[in-house]
């Protein structure tokens, strides 16, 4: 059997992860054919149902400007897929260039970039990031570079940690007595065996970034009104919090449901295509105490 | 194990400096000065007032000039006064402080008192019903945003219920009341927070039990235990227990910047006068130095936090002490 075939089995078997990836599938879908699919524009006015409670003519009610909180809600998906991937994108990128170096290169290098790693995981990455968006105009660009620039650093420790162990074994000092130039060994030979764990990281990636996305709207430094975002209905919904609860629960639920898929199929990439959990029956038999969970509570 | 420590603290400093010259260059990036921040509001600010604004501040100098000059007052704790009412940083900052930190000690409690029983019954119960209950809880306390789970328990407690207030941690007519009565109006003002706070910790520490305490009880002396014919209850409490908690105890140092970053939302939500509204505060009225002041300390925590969670492992496995931790 072939690597990819064990790994997909591996994976299809988690009947979690594979929800997981269904609701993504059908998220990705939804927001592609927003136009399709909402019964109003975004910022359709319905001027004779303001703040209305859930109904049939609006689902999931509307809110204080009389706008269809489905509607918003659908076209909001675009913009949590938008910044879960690109600022994941961003960070991984950055990760991985950092890391690789650092690992491959070692010595002077590495002590430089791991201490700049260390004084950048000093700060609470929340704290960060309110701070760069302090000083900038919020908008979504701004966040999704925001989220990016502040959230490499695991990547990169996961990246050199691998390339440390990866630079002495046969097939790259092979490839060095043959004569392989540094940057032919970095991205054609120990990169391309070091990624499973970077996949596994950027799922949980899009996952943090989504909330972190949904908290800097909620708060009203995210994306800016009129555009949707499930974070700024969130907000509305802090407003009208006496009145209307279909603006607070609704969105907050299709955050948490997308979240929970992305964790869900990490969770299994996990599982999937780490070799060392392949003999053990479960996955608890070699965690290490709880690595991931302690990751999971220092964020 | 006092070297140990020593070696800890001296590997901080390289760390706080990074910190202060992060800080700094932050505030420094910004498009436009924290001088037009001041005077963007008032158009008679004359040229020559901007000037000596910027005298003040020592924007005339070179970048490097004015970091040290910045970071020479800095470590005597002057953080300059803030942009929007003129008082010292470093008050607006100690005055925020007690709520915080009841705060953050109530809501660390309420983890450890909740998590590790979760975790440590469902270990030594695993893949029964109620293991995979506390493995789906796991799962949607990682995922769920804790900004809506405060609206949630706001509309819920708050609006339908009527029983907690949602807003600030004590009611307007404080004054006439009678000290056990303000302890207890104190009490259900922090509920939700404290809650709220809590949540994701609760999720990742019973997780980290849970693992910790499996891997124990795959041990050889656990084994032994068994097979000399103790009762099993003994062999979980006496033998397991005690060697799965050790490592749960150590991490909770690794849990300040989770309950930081929380605190800057769910303050801000909950309208508590703490460091993390004031954070919020700050960010939105571009008071730097209060941005500044805060961002230093909050990272000092951090490390601080890392710090205990090294020693107290050092104190609990001596291996640490001799290779160092990584």
């Amino acid at each position: 059997m072939s690597l990819k075939k064990i790994i997909w089995k591996r994976f299809s078997r988690n009947t979690l992860a594979v929800g997981g990836a269904v609701v993504i599938a059908c998220i990705i879908a939804t927001a592609l054919l927003a136009p399709y699919i909402a019964p109003y524009g975004p910022t359709h006015i319905d001027i004779d149902n303001v703040l209305s409670s859930p109904s049939a003519r609006h689902p999931l009610g509307t809110d204080e400007l009389g706008r269809d909180v489905l509607s918003r809600m659908i076209y909001g998906s675009r913009v949590s897929l938008e910044v879960g991937f690109i600022a994941m994108g961003i960070a991984v990128s950055i990760g991985v260039i950092i890391g690789s170096a650092a690992g491959f290169y070692g010595g002077r290098v590495d002590s430089i970039l791991m201490r700049f790693v260390d004084v950048m995981l000093a700060f609470p990455s929340f704290v960060l990031i309110l701070a760069v968006i302090a000083i900038l105009e919020p908008s979504i660009v701004t966040i999704m570079a925001v989220i990016g620039v502040t959230g490499w650093m695991d990547v990169a420790r996961l990246v050199r940690a691998e390339f440390l162990s990866l630079k002495e074994r046969d097939f790259v000092l092979a490839a060095k007595s043959s004569g392989a130039g540094n940057l032919r060994l970095i991205f054609k030979e120990i990169l391309p065996n070091a990624l499973s764990p970077v996949f596994i990281a950027a799922t949980f990636g899009v996952a943090g970034a989504i909330l972190i996305e949904s908290s800097l709207s909620f708060l009203g430094i995210g994306v800016q009104p009129p555009d949707p975002s499930w974070g700024n209905i969130l907000s509305s919904g802090k407003d009208y919090i006496e009145t209307a609860w279909w603006l607070s629960v609704f969105p907050g639920m299709a955050i948490l449901v997308t979240v929970l898929s992305y964790n869900l199929v990490g969770e299994g990439l996990r599982d999937a295509l780490d070799p060392r959990l392949w003999q053990a029956e479960s996955f608890e038999k070699i965690e290490k105490p709880g690595q991931a969970a302690a990751k999971i509570l220092t964020e | 194990m006092f070297a140990f420590i020593g070696k800890r603290l001296a590997q901080m400093v390289p760390l706080l400096f990074g910190i202060t010259i992060i800080t700094f260059a932050v505030i420094h990036l910004a498009p436009g000065s924290p001088v037009e921040a001041e005077t963007a509001m008032s158009l008679k600010v004359s040229a020559q007032a901007r000037e000596n604004l910027k005298k003040l501040y020592g924007l005339d100098k070179p970048v490097y000039v004015q970091y040290g000059q910045w970071l020479g007052r800095f470590v005597r704790l002057d953080f300059g006064k803030s942009f929007v009412d003129g008082r010292d940083v470093i008050k607006k900052i100690a005055e925020r402080i007690p709520v915080t930190l009841a705060i953050n000690i109530l809501s660390l409690f309420l983890i450890i008192v909740v998590a590790i029983p979760l975790g440590v019954i469902s270990a030594t119960k695993q893949y029964s019903l109620f293991d995979k209950i506390s493995t789906v809880f796991v799962f949607v306390g990682f995922s769920t945003p804790t900004f809506w789970l405060a609206l949630l328990l706001m509309i819920f407690f708050g609006v339908q219920l009527g029983i907690l207030p949602i807003s600030g941690i004590q009611r307007i007519d404080v004054s006439g009341m009678d000290p056990a009565a303000r302890v207890l109006d104190w009490g259900r003002h922090l509920l939700l927070p404290v809650f709220v706070s809590a949540f994701g910790g609760i999720a990742g520490l019973s997780r980290y039990s849970r693992s910790s305490m499996l891997e124990v009880i795959r041990q050889d002396y656990i084994r032994t235990a068994r097979a000399k014919g103790l009762p099993e209850k003994i062999v979980i409490r006496r033998h397991a227990l005690r060697n799965a908690l050790l490592p749960v105890v150590t991490i909770l140092g690794l849990a300040v910047p989770g309950l930081i970053g929380g605190g800057v939302i769910f303050e801000t939500i909950f309208a508590i006068p703490g460091m993390g509204q004031l954070y919020y505060q700050s960010v939105m009225a571009r008071d730097y130095p209060t941005i500044m002041g805060i961002m230093v300390i909050f990272a000092v925590l951090t490390l601080l936090g890392n710090l205990l969670a090294d020693v107290s492992y050092g104190l609990v496995d001596p291996r640490i002490r001799v290779s160092g931790r990584k």
